[in-house]
């Protein structure tokens, strides 16, 4: 297990010193903005075993949040992140709230319901958001250094590795927060919230929380994505992307904490390596029927099912 | 002997249908009290209204003198009443250890700030919950299966990883729904040595059960629930040779 991760440590840091093609690069790049995206979903649907179909309207949030303060305020793109990821968990905190009683099928449509209402403000509000025409010039991140130029995040490089920073930070907040009380109150919830109330457990203020975390970390993901593409529009809200977090999370294996990792990547390339194999009218039909094929081999996902064939054969 | 629980006029309709019409009672410390009654005397849902789970139509819960009437469940546990389901309940997809750790969850300090910055202070925690959960497994007997997964244990230990989890709540009044249920003899005669134990530990025990030599065997006092009222209350003697409880459990026309 140790080599395992060692060379992906290595091949993750190492990555833009080979592969050469920039559009593998840009791949990569979507790759860990969707592995942010992943993390995020995970907290809620794989520990607390809530699932949130709504969670684009917490990526679309942070990246018009951050897109919109750069380049109608001019704001340091740097402080536009910063309110990526507290506009959404604010959002995130008012629905927790909302969702006092509300478990399983109402929680599912109230996320749905709210992700509805952000996708037709930003379509409506023209005069904040430029609506269906979407909000171009986004700034690229950079670093003042002190007595040089900017340096600008613009390369694919530079960028690359910010969002590899990201999703490393995202990777450890689930960690901390997994391995301690803080996330068996999360399991609790999701394997038998009555006994978890009868043991003393605040259910709800738990729930409240793992939805902040999870949706300022996807308002993180949406602010890395506008200052990487430089332009929002309402599309950001689309139904397709939460359909691929969820996805990447259960084909990766919910409720663990590699698995929406891996799903992100695995799930991010396919798209472009059944692209490069075959026309487009196989693309999508050859990636259902692989999507079908893991949850009918490795219902439990690809992390938990390598797992257990590497120790059965230990 | 003061009374830790007291229940006062306890009223729970449901639409028309009267579960507890009005009862008064109370659990004094330090004592095993059994709730019993024919199925459907309303003794489950007086449970539910102690530990927060109904809400009473009138009437209320004193505990240690103070009202907890309408109090949310976990706020109820984190005073020290704990409570187990008729219907068994655990965390299915997780071992006895994390089952019972996850139970101790009052006893840790850790909040989302220490489990991010602080780990050290979150590795000492789970040594010391790890600890504590060791020894309450030890205390039920199912320490050679602590790393079975709840699901896959048989049924008489599943029942027992229920009490093991309560227990890791660090309650002050246990209350225990039929413990008793679906345990082969002998296996009850652990659990009655187990209560026995508990509350030689200073915890009080209130339990709902139907096994009559169980609760004949282990209660200091016996209260008799039917058609949602109280109809006697007294030591198990007492409650054996009650004319008002032989007519409700064998019907009108017995004569004992």
């Amino acid at each position: 297990m140790g080599a395992i991760w060692f060379i992906a440590l290595a091949a993750a840091a190492t990555a833009p010193l080979w592969v050469w093609n920039p559009y593998h690069l840009h791949t990569l790049i979507m790759a860990g903005i969707f592995a942010v995206l992943a993390l995020s979903l995970n907290l809620l649907l794989g520990y607390t075993g809530q699932l949130s179909l709504g969670h684009a309207a917490f990526f679309g949030l942070g990246a018009y949040a951050s897109g919109l303060l750069t380049v109608k305020l001019e704001w340091s793109p740097w402080i536009g992140l910063l309110v990526a990821v507290a506009l959404p968990a604010l959002a995130g905190f008012m629905i927790g709230r909302l969702a006092l009683k509300i478990r399983g099928a109402y929680f599912v449509l109230l996320t749905i319901s709210f992700s509805g209402v952000v996708s037709l403000v930003s379509i409506n509000w023209m005069e904040l958001t430029n609506g269906p025409l979407g909000l171009p010039g986004v700034p690229p991140l950079a670093i003042a250094l002190p007595g040089v130029a900017e340096l600008s995040l613009r390369t694919k490089t530079a960028y690359y590795y910010v969002v590899l920073v990201a999703v490393t930070v995202c990777y450890l907040v689930c960690l901390g927060l997994v391995r301690s009380r803080v996330g068996r109150a999360l399991v609790a919830l999701r394997e038998n919230e009555t006994l978890a109330e009868s043991v003393g457990i605040n259910v709800t203020h738990y729930l409240v929380l793992a939805t902040v975390v999870s949706a300022g970390m996807a308002g993180l993901g949406g602010g890395l994505y506008a200052h990487y593409t430089r332009f929002v529009s309402p599309e950001v809200f689309l139904f397709t992307y939460t359909v691929t977090m969820v996805i990447m999370v259960v084909a990766g294996g919910k409720g663990t904490l590699t698995g929406p990792v891996v799903g992100a990547v695995l799930f991010t390339a396919l798209p472009e390596v059944l692209r490069a194999a075959t026309s487009w009218q196989w693309q999508m039909l050859l990636y259902g029927i692989l999507l079908v094929a893991v949850l009918f081999f490795m219902p439990q996902g690809i992390v938990p099912s390598l797992r257990a064939a590497v120790q059965r054969r230990a | 002997m003061s009374g830790v629980l007291e229940v006062r006029d306890l009223a729970v309709r449901f639409g028309g249908v009267t579960a507890v019409g009005g009862v008064s009672f109370g659990v004094d410390a330090g004592t095993v009290t059994s709730l019993i009654g024919p199925n459907g005397a309303g003794k489950t849902t007086a449970f539910n209204v102690i530990t927060g789970f109904q809400r009473p139509t009138a009437g209320g819960v004193l505990h240690d003198g103070t009202a907890i009437t309408g109090w949310r469940p976990h706020r109820i546990a984190a005073r020290g009443l704990v409570r187990t389901f008729q219907k068994t309940s655990l965390f299915p997809a997780l071992s006895v250890m994390e089952n019972v750790v996850t139970g101790l969850h009052l006893r840790g300090r850790v909040g989302v700030m220490a489990a991010l910055l602080r780990r050290g202070r979150v590795r000492e925690e789970e040594q010391a919950l790890r600890a504590d959960a060791e020894r309450v497994i030890e205390f039920v007997g199912l320490a050679p299966r602590r790393d079975t997964l709840a699901s896959a244990l048989a049924y008489g230990d599943q029942r027992l990883l229920e009490l093991a989890v309560a227990l890791a709540a660090r309650p002050r009044l246990l209350l225990l729904d039929e413990p008793g249920s679906g345990m082969t003899a002998s296996e009850k005669e652990a659990l009655a040595t187990l209560i026995r134990k508990i509350r030689a530990d200073g915890v009080t025990v209130f339990l709902v059960e139907h096994d009559m030599r169980l609760v004949m065997g282990i209660s200091d006092r016996v209260l008799v629930l039917n058609y949602g009222r109280l109809i006697a209350d007294g030591s198990a003697a007492e409650i054996q040779r009650d004319p008002d409880v032989i007519r409700a459990y064998l019907g009108a026309d017995a004569r004992a």
